[in-house]
C-alpha cells in the first residue's frame, strides 16, 4: 500500500503551485472578483497550455487522459490560490459530456474544452435547490423529435462565460440532458450577485429554447447514471480544491501565530491560539485523506467510489468552513478585514460547503449506503 | 498512490489470518470488566500469548536476532488487524511487546537483551512501565521517585500511579530521580526493576467504569542493581522518549476494528429502538449521526494508511502519533455519546448487550486522558509539526 503521490503526481502539483503563484497571486484574484464573470483569458489560456483544461480528457479528444488523483493533485494547487472562474464548472460538465455523450458529441465539445476553446457548465439546481435527481422538475416538453425547454434554473455557476449549457431537464420518469450553447434563441442569463465572489452564480431562463432530440446527452442510455457519475468526480475535484483552501488558511495562520507579538511574546506560544492550529492542522489532514481516497477510489472503479466521495465531501464541507472560522480567529480583527485575504478563502469556504452538496446531504447519502443498504458496507479489504 | 495491499503485504495478511482461524481461542466467557485479576482469565491470556509465540507471531516488529519477525510497518497494521478482525483476546504481554522490548533493544546491553528479550517475546515474564507519578502525570520530567546510589545497588523510594498490569507484572520499567540538583530533563534514570522485589506494593485503582486497569505502585527502600540500568545513569529521559516514541508509533491500527464492529452493533440496535414511532434508523437525525460516526471512522482507517506510508518512508517516528492519539481518542467519546442518544435508557443497563454500551461510555472517558491528554497532544503538534513556539 502507498497512500502518497507519486513522484510525477508531486512534479505536477509543483509545477501547478509554480504556475498559479505567477499568474494567479491574491492581487489577480482580487481583479478578477470585481469583474462580473471572474474570468481571464490570459490565465485560461495559461492553463490550457498546461494541459490541465484537458487532464482528464481522454486523449481521443485531444485531452492527457489522466486519473482524478492527478486531477486532484492541480486541483489542490487551484484551491491554494483560490482559483477564480470556471474550471471547475467546466470539468463538470466535460465529465457528464464523456459519460453521457455520443462518439460525435464527445468529439465535438471536449476537443474544444480541452483545447481551452470552450468552458462550459451544468445548469442543475431550480427553486427547491436540492441536488438531489428528484429536484428537477424543469420540464423537457417533446415536440415531435425535438425538446423544448421552459422555465428556469438557479445557483448555475459560470453561466455567463460558458460556451455551452447543460440543462438537466425532467423527461417523464427519467432526465434530459440537454446542450444549450450560448446564444441559443430564447436563453437568458443574469448573474445573481453571492458572498464569493471568485465563483458566479447565475440565474438561466429557458423560454422556449429548442433542442433537437439527436442533441440529447445520453438519451438511449443512462442520463442519470451519467450525471450521478459526473458529480462524483467534480465533487471529488472540489474536495481537493477544498483542501487546497484550508492548508492556506493553516499556513497563514500559523505564520501569524509566530509573527505577532502580545504581551511580549509571539501569540503562538500561547496554548489557546496553539491549539486552534492543532485543529486546523488535524482537519485539514484528515480532509486530505479523505479527498485523495475520494479521487482514487473514482479512478480505480472502486465498488464504494460513490461513498468515498459522499465521506469526502461531508467533511471536507465541515472542516473547510471551521479551518477559515479558526483561522479568523487566530487572525484577530486583522483577519475579519476586507483588506485581508483571508476573507477570500473565508468566502470560498462557504461557497464550496454547499456546492454538489453540503454535509447533511451527503451524510444522508452515506446513511443510504450504511443502514439502509445492510451491512455497514464500505470497502472491504 | 495505490491503496491496495501489495502481492507481498497479502502473503503475509492471508498466513497470518489462515493461522489465526486455526489458533484463536474461544471468546472468554467468565467475566467482562474487571476481570484482569481474575487468575483464571490471566491464564487465558498468558496461553493465548504462549500461542502466537510457539507460531512465531510474537513481537514481530522485532529483529529477527532477537526472536522477532523483522515485519516491516505495513505488515505491523495488518497483524493489528487481523488480530482484531479475528476478535483475538488481548496480549498481556503488550507493553514489553510494543514499549520495554523495543527499548531495550535500542538501548540495553547484550547481556539485559539476552536476560528480557526472550520472556517478553513468550509472556513468561509481564511488564508494566512506571512512568507517571501523583504530581507528575502530563509533565513527566517533574517525576519525584527517588533512586539511590548504595554501592552496587539503588535504594528506590517513592509512588507510581495509573500503572497498567501492575497487579500481574514481574518486572517495571521504571524512572526514578537519581540527581536532584541538575535541570529535571537531566537528573533521571531508567531501571528495570523487579516488581517480585522486597518493599514493592501495588493496590489497584478502581476506574468510574468499574473495574481496575491502573495501580498504584509504591517502592520501599527497593533494592535494584545497578547492572540493571538501562541506558546511562542520569539519561533515562532519552529512554522514556524513546518508549514513549515506541507506543505512539503503534498509532492504534487494531482500534479501528473493533471501533468498526461497536458501529456495526449500533446501527443494529437503531433499527430495534424507536423514535416517533418509527424506527430509531429511520430518523433524521440519528441517520445524520451514524453518518458522521461512519465517515470519521472510515477516516481515521484513511489517516492511519497515510501515516503508515510517511512513517515507512521516513523511517523516523514523527508526530503522526500525536494526530492519530487525539482523532482516534476524541472520535471514540463523540461515537459513544450518539449511542448514549440513540439508545435512550437501554445505554445505561448494565445487562443490555452484556453492558457494552454502559461500560464503553465510561471507559471512553479516559481515552483523552490517559497515554497523553488531548491538551498535550495538541501542544506536540503545535511545536513539532507546525513549529510554534514552546509554551512552557
Amino acid at each position: 500500500m502507498d497512500f502518497d503521490l507519486s513522484k510525477p503526481q508531486k512534479l505536477l502539483k509543483e509545477s501547478a503551485r509554480a504556475l498559479l503563484a505567477r499568474e494567479c497571486g491574491p492581487g489577480r484574484v482580487r481583479e478578477l472578483m470585481e469583474t462580473e464573470t471572474a474570468h481571464d483569458d490570459g490565465l485560461w489560456q495559461a492553463m490550457a497550455d498546461q494541459g490541465w483544461t484537458g487532464l482528464v480528457v481522454p486523449e481521443e479528444q485531444g485531452g492527457l487522459g489522466l486519473g482524478l488523483v492527478e486531477m486532484a493533485a492541480v486541483a489542490e494547487e487551484m484551491g491554494r490560490a483560490c482559483l477564480p472562474g470556471a474550471f471547475l464548472s467546466t470539468l463538470f460538465a466535460a465529465a457528464l459530456v464523456e459519460r453521457a455523450g455520443s462518439a460525435e458529441q464527445r468529439d465535438r465539445y471536449l476537443e474544444p474544452i480541452a483545447a481551452g476553446e470552450l468552458r462550459a457548465t451544468v445548469a442543475l439546481l431550480e427553486e427547491g435547490a436540492s441536488w438531489e435527481p428528484g429536484g428537477v422538475r424543469l420540464a423537457a416538453s417533446r415536440d415531435g423529435g425535438d425538446f423544448t425547454l421552459a422555465g428556469r434554473k438557479l445557483f448555475v455557476p459560470d453561466a455567463g462565460v460558458a460556451g455551452l449549457i447543460v440543462c438537466v431537464a425532467r423527461d417523464g420518469d427519467t432526465l434530459a440532458l440537454l446542450p444549450v450553447e450560448r446564444g441559443a434563441e430564447g436563453l437568458t442569463v443574469t448573474p445573481t450577485p453571492s458572498m464569493d465572489a471568485t465563483r458566479k452564480l447565475y440565474e438561466v431562463a429557458f423560454d422556449g429554447v429548442r433542442v433537437a432530440g439527436r442533441e440529447a446527452l445520453g438519451a438511449d442510455g443512462d442520463p442519470a447514471g451519467a450525471l450521478a457519475g459526473a458529480l462524483d468526480a467534480a465533487t471529488a475535484v472540489l474536495c481537493a480544491e477544498m483542501v487546497g483552501g484550508m492548508q492556506w488558511v493553516l499556513d497563514a495562520s500559523v505564520e501569524y501565530a509566530k509573527t505577532r507579538q502580545q504581551f511580549g511574546r509571539p501569540i503562538g506560544s500561547f496554548q489557546a491560539v496553539q491549539h486552534m492550529c492543532a485543529d486546523m492542522l488535524l482537519l485539514t489532514e484528515s480532509a486530505r485523506s479523505a479527498a485523495y481516497y475520494a479521487a482514487w477510489a473514482l479512478t480505480e472503479r472502486d465498488r464504494a467510489a460513490g461513498l468515498a466521495v459522499s465521506m469526502a465531501k461531508a467533511y471536507c464541507s465541515d472542516a473547510y468552513r471551521e479551518v477559515a472560522n479558526r483561522g479568523v480567529q487566530v487572525h484577530g480583527g486583522i483577519g475579519f478585514t476586507w483588506e485581508h485575504d483571508l476573507q477570500l478563502y473565508y468566502k470560498r469556504g462557504k461557497s464550496s460547503e454547499t456546492l454538489f452538496g453540503d454535509a447533511t446531504c451527503h451524510r444522508e447519502r452515506i446513511a443510504r449506503r450504511v443502514i439502509d443498504g445492510g451491512s455497514a458496507g464500505g470497502p472491504k479489504r | 498512490m495505490d491503496l491496495n495491499l501489495t502481492p507481498g503485504e497479502q502473503r503475509f495478511r492471508d498466513e497470518f489470518r489462515a493461522w489465526l482461524s486455526e489458533n484463536v481461542p474461544g471468546e472468554w466467557k467468565g467475566a467482562g470488566a474487571g476481570s484482569e485479576d481474575r487468575a483464571e482469565y490471566i491464564e487465558y491470556l498468558r496461553d493465548w500469548q504462549r500461542k502466537l509465540y510457539d507460531g512465531g507471531w510474537a513481537g514481530i516488529s522485532w529483529p529477527k536476532e532477537f526472536g522477532g519477525r523483522g515485519a516491516r510497518l505495513m505488515e505491523q497494521a495488518i497483524f493489528q488487524e487481523e488480530l482484531a478482525r479475528a476478535n483475538a483476546p488481548q496480549l498481556v504481554g503488550t507493553i514489553g511487546l510494543s514499549l520495554v522490548g523495543p527499548t531495550i533493544i535500542s538501548l540495553g546491553n547484550p547481556e539485559q537483551k539476552a536476560r528480557y528479550l526472550p520472556k517478553i517475546l513468550s509472556g513468561e515474564e509481564i511488564w508494566c512501565q512506571g512512568f507517571s507519578e501523583p504530581n507528575a502525570g502530563s509533565d513527566l520530567a517533574a517525576l519525584g521517585t527517588k533512586a539511590v546510589r548504595e554501592g552496587d545497588d539503588f535504594r528506590v523510594n517513592g509512588q507510581k500511579i495509573w500503572t497498567s498490569f501492575a497487579q500481574l507484572a514481574d518486572w517495571c520499567l521504571l524512572l526514578v530521580r537519581t540527581d536532584s540538583e541538575a535541570p529535571k530533563h537531566k537528573g533521571i534514570t531508567c531501571l528495570l526493576a523487579d516488581m517480585r522485589a522486597e518493599g514493592v506494593s501495588v493496590r489497584p485503582l478502581r476506574q468510574m467504569s468499574g473495574d481496575s486497569g491502573f495501580n498504584e505502585v509504591f517502592f520501599s527502600n527497593v533494592r535494584v542493581p545497578a547492572s540493571r540500568v538501562l541506558g546511562e545513569v542520569d539519561k533515562g529521559w532519552t529512554t522514556a522518549i524513546t518508549a514513549l516514541m515506541n507506543e505512539r508509533a503503534n498509532l492504534g491500527t487494531g482500534i479501528q476494528v473493533v471501533f468498526k464492529r461497536q458501529l456495526e452493533a449500533l446501527v443494529a440496535r437503531s433499527r430495534t429502538v424507536e423514535r416517533g414511532g418509527r424506527p430509531a434508523s429511520e430518523d433524521p437525525l440519528v441517520r445524520q449521526k451514524l453518518a458522521q460516526a461512519y465517515l470519521e471512522l472510515e477516516i481515521l482507517r484513511l489517516n492511519t494508511n497515510r501515516a503508515l506510508t510517511s512513517l515507512s518512508k521516513s523511517g523516523v517516528p514523527g508526530a503522526e502519533g500525536s494526530i492519530q492519539k487525539l482523532y482516534w481518542s476524541e472520535m471514540n467519546q463523540r461515537t459513544q455519546q450518539y449511542a448514549q442518544e440513540i439508545l435512550g435508557p437501554y445505554g445505561q443497563l448494565k445487562d443490555f448487550d452484556r453492558g457494552v454500551w454502559e461500560y464503553g461510555y465510561l471507559r471512553t472517558r479516559g481515552n483523552t486522558i490517559e497515554a497523553g491528554t488531548s491538551e498535550i497532544q495538541r501542544n506536540i503538534i503545535a511545536e513539532r509539526v507546525l513549529g510554534l513556539p514552546k509554551s512552557y
